[in-house]
This record gives C-alpha cells, sequence and structure tokens, in this order.
C-alpha cells in the first residue's frame, strides 16, 4: 500500500540578517525523510526550535520548503501548479496551539465553520449550514452555539471548534501542532478520545506535534524524535519509550514531567 | 496545626467579581489553608478553578470596587484584605513576591534586564548606590551563576524564555521576601526548560528556604517537588494534604478523575484501548448556589451532593477533604 504523505529529504533554510555581520543560513529542516499511512498517527517531538513546527508549516503549504519533495497521495505536491494545490490543500488541515488567535474575533461559530466551504465555493448556503451542524454535532458541540462568538467559548469549546473548522473540508490528514497543549489536563483528555474517535470514523491520518511525549506515546502508532531539524530516532511508541537509542530522546523522556512515580493507583470503573 | 507559627494563614477566603451585569461571579468560595515557614504549597487547578484569583488575593492585587472580597489573609498576623493600600505596596514584592507565567510580558523590552531587578530593590527603600550594585549582581549570581553579568546586561528580547524566566525569579527574590508566589511560572515553556526552571526552584528553597506558594494546573510538576498539595476545584478547596496524600492516593472524586485522564509514560496504553478516562465536560451554567460543585460530572454523586454543601472532612492529621463519601467516617 502506498503512503498518504510520503516526505523525502525536506529541507528548509531561512536566511538571517544580524544588526551586524554577514548574512546567517539557518536549516531549520535539514533533510527530513518520513511516511504517513491512511488512518495512521505519526507523532513528531522534540524541544523548541528543533524545527517540528517549519515541518508543519511546510507540509500545510502555508511555507515553500527549499528542496526536497512531498508526495501526498502519490503526487508531488511542491511540484503542482495552484489549481491543483487549492484540491490537494483542502485535504490537509492545520490545527495550532492556541485556536483563539486563529478565529476572526467578530465572526459567529457558524460563519467561522461555513468560510472553508464557502471559499471552495460549490454549495448553497442551506448546503453548507447542513454539514456544520452535523460537524458540531459530532464534535458535541450543540447547535446553539451556532450564534455565539469564538471568545464565548471555553478553551476546550474553541480547540472543538479548531477541529470541526478542519473537518468542514473532510481532510485526509490532520496536522496537530501543540493542539492540546494550552488544555488542562481534563479537556486535554476529553479532546484526545474525540482525535481517536474521529481517526477511526472518518480514516483520518494525523500528524501530532508536541512535546508531550506521554501524548505522543497514547495517540500516535509511530514516534519521530527531531533535534536541530532532524529526525534522529523514529519507531513505535513503546520502542521509543522503553529503548530510546539517542541521547536526545533519553532527555526529553528524563525532562517528561512524571506522575507515574506517584501515580495513583484508583480502581477504573 | 492550624495557624500556629504560620506565615500566612488563610480562612474562609470568599472572592466574586462584579461582572458587567452587575452579577456578581464566584470565583472563590471558602478557601482556607496555612503556610509554614520553609514549605512549598502545591496549588492544583483546572480553568476557571480560582487559582489566579487565589494569587492576586495573596497579594491584594484587585482592581477597585470589581470585587468583593471576605474572609481573611493573615501574613505573619496581619489581615492583608483590611490593608491599606500603601501598607499593601510596602508589602508586595519586599515580603510577599509573585511570579507570573509570561515572562516575554513580564518584562520591560527597552530596559537592561539588570536594571529591572535593580529598580524592584530601589522600590523597596534600597538608595545605596554600591549596596543596590552589590545586591543586584548577587541575586543574578544566584539565578544565573555563570553567565550573571552577561545576562544583566541583556535585553528581554536578547534572552530565551528559561533566562527570562529566571530575571522574574530574580526579581522576586530580590529584597529576600517571606513567601513567593509563583502563578504558572513554567507553562509557557518547552519540557526541558520547564524541568530546569524547577530546578532553580529546588535549587533556592535549599540555598534561601524559600517558602512558597506554586500554582499550577500540571500535577506532575509538584509530584517531588510540593511538600503539601491543595486542589481547587470551581473556587473551592476540594482536597488539602501532605504530597504524597494527593498525588499518590487522592481521595476526592475530582482529583481522582483528574488524574486518571493524564496518559503515563510508563503504562503504555494497551493495543486497541485508546481511550483515556476523561471527567465529562463541565456545565457552562454557573455552578448552583447550594450542593457539590462537582456534583454535575462526579461519578459517585448521591442524593445529598445536590441539596447540601459538603463541608471539610479529616481523614488524617494533615489531609482534608470536602465529600460527603467520607462524612460518615
Amino acid at each position: 500500500m502506498q503512503p498518504l504523505l510520503e516526505v523525502e529529504n525536506l529541507v528548509k533554510t531561512y536566511s538571517r540578517k544580524k544588526l551586524s555581520g554577514p548574512r546567517e543560513e539557518v536549516r531549520a529542516l535539514d533533510g527530513v525523510s518520513f511516511s504517513i499511512f491512511r488512518g495512521n498517527t505519526m507523532a513528531i517531538v522534540g524541544e523548541s526550535g528543533s524545527g517540528k513546527s517549519t515541518l508543519a508549516l511546510g507540509l500545510a503549504g502555508l511555507e515553500t520548503s527549499t528542496s526536497g519533495t512531498i508526495r501526498f497521495e502519490e503526487r508531488d505536491i511542491l511540484r503542482l501548479g495552484e489549481k491543483d494545490l487549492r484540491t490537494i490543500r483542502r485535504k490537509i488541515q492545520l490545527i495550532f496551539q492556541d485556536p483563539a488567535s486563529s478565529f476572526n474575533p467578530r465572526w459567529k461559530v457558524l460563519e467561522i465553520m461555513t468560510e472553508p466551504l464557502a471559499l471552495q465555493g460549490n454549495l448553497s448556503r442551506d448546503e453548507m449550514r447542513a454539514r456544520a451542524h452535523a460537524v458540531l454535532e459530532q464534535l458535541g458541540l450543540s447547535s446553539a452555539m451556532e450564534e455565539k462568538l469564538s471568545s464565548e467559548l471555553s478553551g476546550g469549546q474553541r480547540q472543538r471548534l479548531a477541529i470541526a473548522r478542519a473537518l468542514m473540508l473532510e481532510p485526509k490528514l490532520l496536522i496537530l501542532d501543540e493542539a492540546l497543549s494550552a488544555l488542562d489536563c481534563s479537556v486535554q483528555a476529553q479532546i484526545a478520545n474525540l482525535l481517536v474517535e474521529l481517526q477511526s470514523s472518518r480514516s483520518m491520518a494525523y500528524l501530532f506535534i508536541t512535546h508531550d511525549i506521554a501524548m505522543a506515546a497514547h495517540l500516535a502508532d509511530e514516534i519521530a524524535v527531531m533535534r536541530k531539524g532532524r529526525i534522529v530516532e523514529q519507531g513505535a511508541p513503546d520502542k521509543i519509550l522503553k529503548q530510546p537509542q539517542t541521547e536526545i530522546t533519553r532527555e526529553l523522556l528524563a525532562a517528561a514531567p512524571r506522575f507515574d512515580s506517584a501515580r495513583p493507583r484508583v480502581a477504573t470503573s | 496545626m492550624q495557624g500556629m507559627g504560620s506565615i500566612l494563614d488563610v480562612r474562609d477566603l470568599r472572592v466574586a467579581y462584579r461582572s458587567s451585569s452587575g452579577e456578581p461571579f464566584r470565583a472563590l468560595d471558602g478557601v482556607r489553608f496555612c503556610l509554614e515557614p520553609g514549605e512549598v504549597l502545591g496549588v492544583l487547578g483546572e480553568s476557571g478553578s480560582g487559582k489566579s484569583t487565589l494569587a492576586v488575593s495573596l497579594l491584594g492585587l484587585f482592581r477597585e470596587n470589581s470585587v468583593v472580597a471576605d474572609g481573611t489573609v493573615l501574613f505573619r498576623g496581619k489581615d492583608l484584605l483590611k490593608a491599606e493600600a500603601k501598607e499593601l505596596r510596602a508589602i508586595r514584592g519586599k515580603n510577599i513576591s509573585l511570579i507570573f507565567q509570561e515572562p516575554s510580558v513580564a518584562l520591560h523590552p527597552t530596559m537592561r534586564v539588570g536594571q529591572q531587578v535593580r529598580r524592584v530593590l530601589a522600590a523597596h527603600g534600597m538608595d545605596d548606590r554600591s549596596e543596590l550594585d552589590r545586591r543586584t549582581r548577587e541575586v543574578f549570581e544566584t539565578l544565573f551563576p555563570e553567565e550573571a553579568e552577561r545576562i544583566a546586561r541583556s535585553y528581554a528580547h536578547q534572552l530565551s524564555g528559561g533566562q527570562r524566566q529566571r530575571v522574574l525569579i530574580a526579581q522576586a527574590i530580590a529584597c529576600g521576601p517571606a513567601v513567593v508566589v509563583a502563578d504558572e511560572p513554567t507553562a509557557s515553556l518547552d519540557p526541558t526548560t520547564q524541568m530546569e526552571i524547577l530546578g532553580v526552584f529546588r535549587r533556592l528553597r535549599k540555598s534561601l528556604n524559600l517558602t512558597m506558594i506554586f500554582i499550577t494546573h500540571n500535577p506532575a510538576l509538584l509530584s517531588g517537588f510540593a511538600d503539601r498539595v491543595l486542589i481547587l476545584y470551581a473556587g473551592g478547596a476540594v482536597e488539602l494534604g501532605s504530597a504524597r496524600e494527593v498525588l499518590v492516593s487522592p481521595k476526592h472524586p475530582y482529583t481522582q478523575a483528574l488524574f486518571r485522564a493524564i496518559p503515563s509514560l510508563d503504562e503504555p496504553r494497551d493495543a486497541g484501548k485508546r481511550n483515556l478516562p476523561a471527567i465529562p465536560p463541565a456545565n457552562i451554567s454557573p455552578s448552583p448556589q447550594t450542593g457539590c460543585p462537582f456534583e454535575g460530572r462526579c461519578p459517585e454523586r448521591m442524593d445529598i451532593c445536590k441539596s447540601k454543601n459538603p463541608g471539610f472532612v479529616s481523614l488524617s492529621a494533615t489531609h482534608l477533604v470536602t465529600c460527603f463519601r467520607y462524612e460518615s467516617q
């Protein structure tokens, strides 16, 4: 079976001009290769500055990559024209850490939900509304919420809304860039469960970018560890947790806030 | 155990904000605890639990008229809720200091960070230049043993998130306060830096015998650091006890449910079992005037939970919980 997404030797360089001295080249991505299959979850973990977010932006087409290939559904999207790209872009959706800043504060939930469809422009108003209803319902957001502003929602509801909006275009790949990081533990668990449920009902693939290695291990089929723009280690969560091969993975595991030593043994009912 | 020798003794603290419609919104509802010298009290609560309101209450940092506060916050026997603005200004920073969550916002963008620490000292009456220089250098050497001078001469934007957070800690300890209140001091940092800052707190605790209130939404940060833990839920203290009691054998159904919802590093999920035992979402409607605030989400609710407010039940000399489950014992 062909992977849904195949990234090969992806490179992104920025050039940075210091106040004094010559231009300096920064390799944010330094030859990244991996693939994701349909309905699977790949987690990318690493410290700040390891290139995780640059990777997300590159895959979503929000930044142009310097070199390499990104094959999505077997087409090299870095070499597609604008028209073909549009049909592909809707299938790759990106969700950020802070949903509040990615919504128009003057728009009501319904407008936020239907905008992506309106931009695609091939559904009537009623059809768009109907789809928004259905998606909101699946995400546990009541239709009473449609008339609210995003600022009137709680943090967990806003993150649900961000996921709901992404689902409007029926994507094949969701890129979640620290999408759970700003949420409370109990809300994280709700959204994580929602993601698991959506994945099995819609067979979406996830690229789950995080620095929470425990959540990565919980959600992912495979974990890739990044450092300085490279994937330094990759494998099944169990293997990464139990037999880390690189120093950075060991460091990340050691730095992960440990709660387990004090983990309560409460009977699950 | 209550009160004797405590630095801070909080009793029955109630705080309500006046909303634009004039309806009071209760943010804290009957919180109590005391803080002993040299102790780290971890306060654990999720959004809306009132944890930040608690932080500002301890320093009297209310906006005029926006708030109704009730109860007592005794600092060395003086009730801060009844103190004059002038008295509070003298106490803040010097006796009780606060570390905020967002170091990039809390620092001045065009003033060297050394100057910003110096100003804290000057604001609290240190006016001798050489004394100011000496103390500023000393504080920077405590936080940045290897590059104190370089950091002190830097501007906030030239520093990393972890370094900026250290500068805020430098400001907070500059006057040698009796109590440091830290409100989510590591929330905006990545885990490696988070651990580094926790290490700084641990070290300061030993070297300065720091007394601290460490407020967080992440229970993992408290294990191995806090001596005692207070759990806040919807403005109320639902559980208070030694870190061991609360983190290892929590008794309140909310605390138990919260800890179950966190994925574990040591026990990765079984194949096929990918659901975390999440707590059902909270209702957005304001919590009712009577009854336990957790009642609507509680897996163990009973009839009485709806009609009566649970009081504190002592499970041991140090472990308190507000839940009817334990009242008969």
